[in-house]
């Protein structure tokens, strides 16, 4: 079974409100001092859904494609290290500012480039901007069926079924291959790379693909051209009004809580 | 004057209250000059009466058995929707259909949308979106390129009206129906005891720094003597497994505004709050005074919550 996981590098999601800053004239955020960018966490879970799709089918190959700027080859060699066997980097100057749309339109690109494959995995959302538009948008894109925010997957001959989490509960759905299937947390952790994985990862190739060798034109991408323009990116002001409640041991500090929120009407 | 469209929902109860919502939006953007707003119900000729009620102007009706169905099943009614009606905005909720519907529809139309989108405004005839982004550390105010302009929308953004009986207007059936590869074998609801969740006036929520799963039986005890109070839990204590995943607040699971919110133990991580903020009061015990979730309350313990907890429940029922 060949399966192909994007996986997309970004800013810490855990990046602490303090640490968080935004440059408002460039509509950019600003790298946090220290914080290192890490891989979207849905996507290591996608990865790791696809391991275990090639083991239980005993063969074939995982491709690990992602776009971004050349500190994304860790992404790709995260990947490798858990097991995964190629990468493709997406890098092009052109793509400096692309928005998820556009994202989508060149994936979609790249993965017919790739070529043979059975699925394609992905993760429920990146943690950036928060969309989760390009599992849907690849599928419309290449006309393939897809599973969002899926807790497991299971293949039998020519489709898998997978268990997906709704709103208000588990849905479970049978799909044919190939198809985009997109990984929700709720899928469980994935495997950490051990050191000797990682130094067999090293040797792993990585290639690189521009926007030419891939076919993706100059006004297809960038802030210019992008198909939901941003217009303002700030931070939501916090006031802090709190009253800590006084007391001398924990017990009474509930009994004060408590009048307090009847005082209140609040209970 | 090209209008919006609306795409309701239903669930087991009827119409879905999200609908309502959208309305509530829809109607607001009409009074800013965004035209008339039509409504798409896969539900029965009852329910797009109940829509009319709520603000909309015109209903489409698409067949009842395409609820529940997976999204490309309602995507050849949305675009007959948006076709006859002459629309050039789409909302629907960020719910397990739209999440899948909106991103569907704007990439076969090539054109953005706007997910879990906060508020809408109109500008020079366009539509301005503003979301959050970066887990809640962010806020995006975005634009669209082209036509139709798609729109999720976070529950609870937006007020549902008042039912008015008397609104009337057409209701056009559409026989538009799609064939999905993806066959739902079956769906499980949570289960569900008591009060829904997003429907409470009370949220008592715990989280990571409960230490067990155990601790939750008081947070239902602390419900349980509370009129109207349900209990939630944050990402970090689904995920290791203490409270089932429907009942999780936040950017990835549930937004709750209840009139008063109790976390217990819980640090309000950007994505957290993201799904509570609208709250109208919250109270936090939690050891850490310099938390997050201290910050935006209006009262905190600080102190361990093992033992501020029993009190506290104690001290409620002696109130009552
Ligand atoms: C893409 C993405 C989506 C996410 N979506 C969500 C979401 O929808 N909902 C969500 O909740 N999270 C979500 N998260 C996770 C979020 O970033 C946080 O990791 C999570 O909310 C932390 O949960 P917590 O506050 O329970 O745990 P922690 O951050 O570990 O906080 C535990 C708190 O308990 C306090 N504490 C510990 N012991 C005690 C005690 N004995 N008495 C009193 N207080 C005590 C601590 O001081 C601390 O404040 C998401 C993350 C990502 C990256
Ligand atoms: N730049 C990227 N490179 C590789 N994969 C991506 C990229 N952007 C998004 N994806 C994939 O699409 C999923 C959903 O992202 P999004 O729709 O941007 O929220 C991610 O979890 C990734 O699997």
């Amino acid at each position: 079974m060949n399966i192909i996981v994007c996986v997309k590098q970004i800013p810490d999601p855990e990046t602490p409100a303090s640490s968080f800053r935004v440059d408002e004239a460039a509509k950019k955020v600003i790298p946090a001092q220290g914080i290192a960018p890490v891989v979207n966490p849905y996507d290591p879970q996608a990865t790791e859904a696809a391991l275990r799709l090639r083991d239980a089918d005993g063969g074939g190959k995982i491709t690990v494609i992602s776009l971004g700027p050349e500190s994304a080859r860790d992404a790709i060699k995260h990947a490798l290290a858990m097991g995964a066997d190629e990468g493709v980097l997406l890098n092009d100057p052109s793509f400096a500012g692309i928005d998820n749309f556009q994202t989508a339109v060149a994936l979609s690109k790249a993965i017919e480039k790739v070529g043979e494959y059975d699925l394609i995995l992905m993760g429920r959302a990146s943690a950036d901007w928060d969309m989760g538009v390009v599992p849907a948008g690849v599928g419309q894109i290449l006309g393939l069926p897809v599973v969002t925010v899926a807790k497991a997957i299971e293949k039998n001959d020519g489709s898998l079924k997978v268990e997906r989490v709704l709103d208000d509960g588990f849905q479970t759905v049978e799909v044919p291959t190939p198809a985009i299937v997109s990984i929700s947390n709720e899928f469980g952790e994935p495997r950490y790379p051990q050191l000797r994985q990682i130094m067999l990862a090293a040797k792993k190739t990585v290639q690189i693909w521009s926007a030419a060798d891939i076919g993706v034109g100059a006004d297809e991408v960038g802030a210019a051209n992008s198909w939901l323009p941003l217009e303002a990116l700030y931070v939501p002001k916090v006031v802090s009004n709190v009253e800590i409640i006084e007391g001398d041991t924990p017990e009474e500090k509930a009994r004060t809580l408590a009048q307090k929120l009847r005082a209140a009407k609040l209970i | 004057m090209p209008g919006i469209l609306v795409i309701a929902e239903t669930n087991e109860d009827g119409v879905a209250p999200i609908s309502f919502e959208l309305l509530g939006a829809a109607r607001e953007l009409s009074g800013q000059g965004a035209g008339d707003v039509a409504a798409l119900i896969a539900g029965s000729e009852a329910q797009a009466k109940e829509l009319l009620a709520h603000g909309a102007d015109s209903v489409y009706t698409a067949n009842g058995t395409l609820a529940g169905q997976p999204a490309d099943a309602l995507l050849p009614a949305a675009e007959a929707a948006l076709q006859q009606s002459g629309a050039d905005v789409v909302l629907m909720g960020q719910t397990s259909l739209g999440r899948d519907l909106g991103p569907a529809l704007a990439f076969r139309l090539k054109t953005g949308v706007s997910m879990d989108t906060v508020e809408l405004k109109l500008e020079g005839g366009r539509l301005r979106a503003t979301r959050s982004a970066y887990g809640g550390n962010a806020r995006a105010e975005h634009t669209w390129k082209s036509n139709p302009q798609v729109v999720t929308l976070k529950a609870k953004s937006y007020d549902p009206l008042e039912a008015d009986a008397g609104r009337s207007g057409n209701v056009t059936a559409i026989d538009a129906a799609g064939e999905s590869k993806v066959k739902v074998l079956g769906t499980e609801k949570a289960e569900s005891t008591g009060i829904r969740l997003e429907d409470a006036a009370i949220v008592i929520a715990g989280g990571r720094g409960l230490g067990d799963a155990s601790a939750f039986e008081s947070l239902e005890q602390l419900a349980k003597s509370l009129p109207n109070a349900a209990v939630g839990a944050s990402r970090a204590a689904c995920d290791l497994g203490w409270y089932p995943p429907a009942l999780q607040v936040g950017l990835t699971g549930k937004t709750v505004s209840p009139n008063l919110y109790v976390a217990i133990a819980i640090s309000g991580a950007s994505q957290h709050m993201a799904g509570m903020a609208g709250s109208k009061n919250i109270v936090s015990i939690n050891k850490d005074a310099d938390s997050n979730m201290v910050k935006v309350s209006k009262f905190a313990i600080i102190d361990d919550y093992k033992k501020v907890l029993p009190a506290l429940i104690e001290a409620v029922k002696k109130l009552s």
